[in-house]
């Protein structure tokens, strides 16, 4: 791994203006991203999680977003490329997956056709050419008889084998940064599992980085190097797999944690959930967005919490929660041993 | 592809049958519509009246009647009623006078429409789309008997651009001489299909303009141009193709009566406005006939542009 991360992402706010009012969909968001590292972003739907992935890619640009920030690619600004320098960046340097394979391939075009016009898009190559490298590109996601399947349209595919296809056209030209965005959640579990050991593979031969975008902790534990946790907009904390795992510092994350069903532990009566609801993204509590979901309030918490260190002896580890790490420590264990926000049944 | 066509044909007679059945037994029972009384003459006896019954057939019962007059329509003997000349050569007269009307003005509307449209949908909410919204609305409220007299009188008979009304075959007056006798009647009917056209397409384009499969050709960096082009316009054509072929089919069988009859083009629709003011059956079938040839043949024909242009339609 090199010391330059490969993309760089600072105080990134993108707001949009509608007719209730600015909405503040992603709210100082930093983060880094390092060569072949898969960083998992997690969070419920409206976390700004989706929009985070969005911006990079510039696909949230519209009349009515405002952004601040900065997100750096190998050094080059994003956030304020002109359409087409970050068109240029498109599909070559940094692609993208999406969530709902059945809808995210246009129905009137042959699927080779469809990635052929990325590839020529950014390399000066001819038709022929382009198709060998879908062809190969088909048979490295695990499409059988790619040679025909290459002149299908996307109908005559399953769900899971379209969303082997955006990622064959994901990849079509190597790009440094992969971003998938909830790429299994439309999927039947066990296409799940084979989406996620093909990302995996890819990792491992073509050292792309991969930022995962999801709301499943199950498909974190299985593929991410690190975790953002994403609530109201914010990154609360942020860390490596077993940081968040096994240490985790903000109320959320026990919270987050503490909803997953686990096959190792008893069955509980009823499955914990955190009490209340995200907050309006328009309107929002002063200081801690997580406040008036936490049982674990206290006078600190309407003052801003920034996004940093708190443990000490753990660089990388970042949290915006204002606890002290020993009561953390102590507060998020709810019974024998498991992480949670609340004891079992405790919101009933 | 051949079942598809001979399945065609099946359906295109049935509907040719079925029109031309109602057709016939609505003059058969209409009020005044008896044409022994008319073709009598005004002070005929009744002695007279019979006579024209037996000479023309009239007295016979209704099925053999329909089946005669079907006949004689194919063969190409049918006599009209009032005039007493042949009216299938009235139509093969008139044809090229509606084709004309028709593929021009069918061109226009379908090329001004969809570029409006498209210009509409990209500036959608500015200014230049609530004036063309404004602009659509205006023409598709104009009546065409309205519109046509006013440009007739206006630009044909007062600024003299144009010749007002009238049609002159190529054959006769040339190239020139017949498309400026076209250009007005042209515009007038397309008119209002521009407006209906632009209005579809820009509000296929907002819709199209949303779909998922649009932010991923975003996403692979290709030119804002292409993504419009081959990902968005490409599926907003789609109704467009429908309601334009459905369209193209009623002016071509004749339906465009009214641009027909302000500009004197003596095409099928004026025989068509003519006859049914005369109660004249044989001329009425036979053009009601016509349309329907055309709008079903049209008909097929979108079904097939549709399955080329969406590859989830199949012909079967």
């Amino acid at each position: 791994m090199s010391t330059q991360p490969l993309l760089e992402v600072d105080h990134l706010k993108v707001d949009f203006r509608t007719d209730e009012g600015l909405v503040h969909a992603v709210d100082d968001v930093s983060f880094r991203l390092g060569q072949s590292e898969v960083l998992a972003v997690v969070g419920e739907s409206g976390s700004g999680k989706s929009v985070t992935a969005m911006t990079l890619m510039g696909l949230t640009r519209s009349p009515n977003a405002r952004f601040e920030g900065s997100a750096r690619l190998r050094g080059q600004e994003l956030i304020t490329a002109s359409d087409d320098e970050l068109r240029k960046l498109r599909g070559k340097e940094i692609a993208m997956i999406f969530q709902d394979p059945m809808t995210s391939l246009n129905p009137v075009h042959r699927i080779g056709k469809q990635i052929v016009e990325q590839i020529q898009a950014h390399d000066d190559v001819s038709d022929a050419e382009a198709r060998d490298r879908v062809v190969t590109l088909l048979d490295r996601v695990g499409i059988p008889r790619s040679r025909e399947r290459i002149d299908s349209y996307p109908h005559e595919f399953s769900g899971g084998m379209r969303q082997r296809v955006m990622i064959a056209m994901a990849l079509s030209c190597d790009p440094g940064v992969l971003i998938a965005d909830e790429p299994t959640t439309a999927l039947d579990v066990t296409i799940q599992a084979q989406i996620l050991r093909e990302m995996r593979d890819l990792r491992e031969r073509t050292g792309t980085s991969i930022i995962l975008v999801t709301h499943d902790l199950g498909v974190v534990a299985d593929i991410a190097d690190r975790i953002a946790v994403m609530y109201s907009g914010r990154i609360v904390e942020t860390g490596t797999l077993d940081e968040i795992f096994y240490d985790p510092q903000h109320p959320y994350t026990w919270g987050l944690l503490g909803s997953i069903a686990r096959i190792d532990r008893p069955r509980p009566h009823r499955l914990p959930s955190i009490p209340g609801q995200p907050p309006s993204l328009i309107d929002r509590p002063e200081g801690c967005h997580f406040r008036p979901r936490c049982r674990h309030e206290f006078e600190d918490c309407p003052k801003y919490p920034e996004l940093e260190g708190r443990i000490g002896q753990a660089p990388g580890h970042d949290d915006r929660c204002w606890l002290p790490v020993e009561e953390k420590r102590d507060r998020r264990v709810v019974a024998d041993g498991q992480i949670g926000l609340e004891a079992e049944g405790a919101t009933a | 592809m051949a079942r598809f066509i001979v399945r065609r044909l099946i359906g295109m007679a049935i509907v040719m049958l079925v029109v031309s059945f109602l057709t016939f037994l609505i003059f058969f029972k209409i009020p005044g519509g008896d044409p022994a009384d008319r073709l009598a003459g005004k002070y005929a006896t009744p002695g007279q009246v019979a006579a024209v019954e037996r000479e023309w057939g009239f007295d016979k019962p209704f099925w053999i009647q329909y089946g005669n007059m079907m006949e004689k329509t194919f063969t190409g003997d049918l006599i009209s009623y009032t005039r007493q000349d042949k009216v299938v050569e009235r139509i093969i007269d008139g044809a090229p006078r509606t084709f004309s009307l028709a593929i021009g003005a069918a061109l226009i509307w379908l090329v001004l429409g969809v570029a409006l449209g498209l210009f509409s949908a990209l500036r959608a909410g500015a200014l230049s789309d609530r004036f063309l919204t404004v602009l659509a609305l205006i023409g598709i409220s104009m009546p065409v008997f309205w519109l046509g007299a006013l440009a007739n009188y206006y630009l044909g008979y007062k600024a003299g651009l144009f010749p007002d009304g009238g049609y002159v075959p190529i054959s006769e007056g040339g190239l020139w001489e017949w498309f400026k006798h076209m250009i007005l009647p042209w515009s007038v009917l397309a008119t209002l299909f521009v407006g209906v056209y632009s209005r579809v397409l820009r509000n296929q384009v907002l819709d199209t303009i949303n779909d998922d499969y649009v932010r991923t050709a975003r996403a692979k960096g290709i030119s804002e141009r292409r993504v419009m082009g081959r990902h968005v316009l490409r599926n907003s054509m789609i109704p467009i193709v429908t309601l334009w072929g459905l369209d193209f089919g009623y002016v071509l069988g004749g339906g465009a009566i009214l641009t027909e009859t302000v500009f004197d083009l003596q095409g099928v629709g004026d025989y068509f406005a003519e006859s049914i003011g005369a109660l004249d059956v044989p001329p009425v079938m036979a053009v009601v006939l016509f349309g329907a040839f055309f709008i079903v043949l049209l008909n097929g024909i979108v079904d097939i542009v549709y399955a080329a242009l969406d590859p989830r339609i199949r012909l079967s």
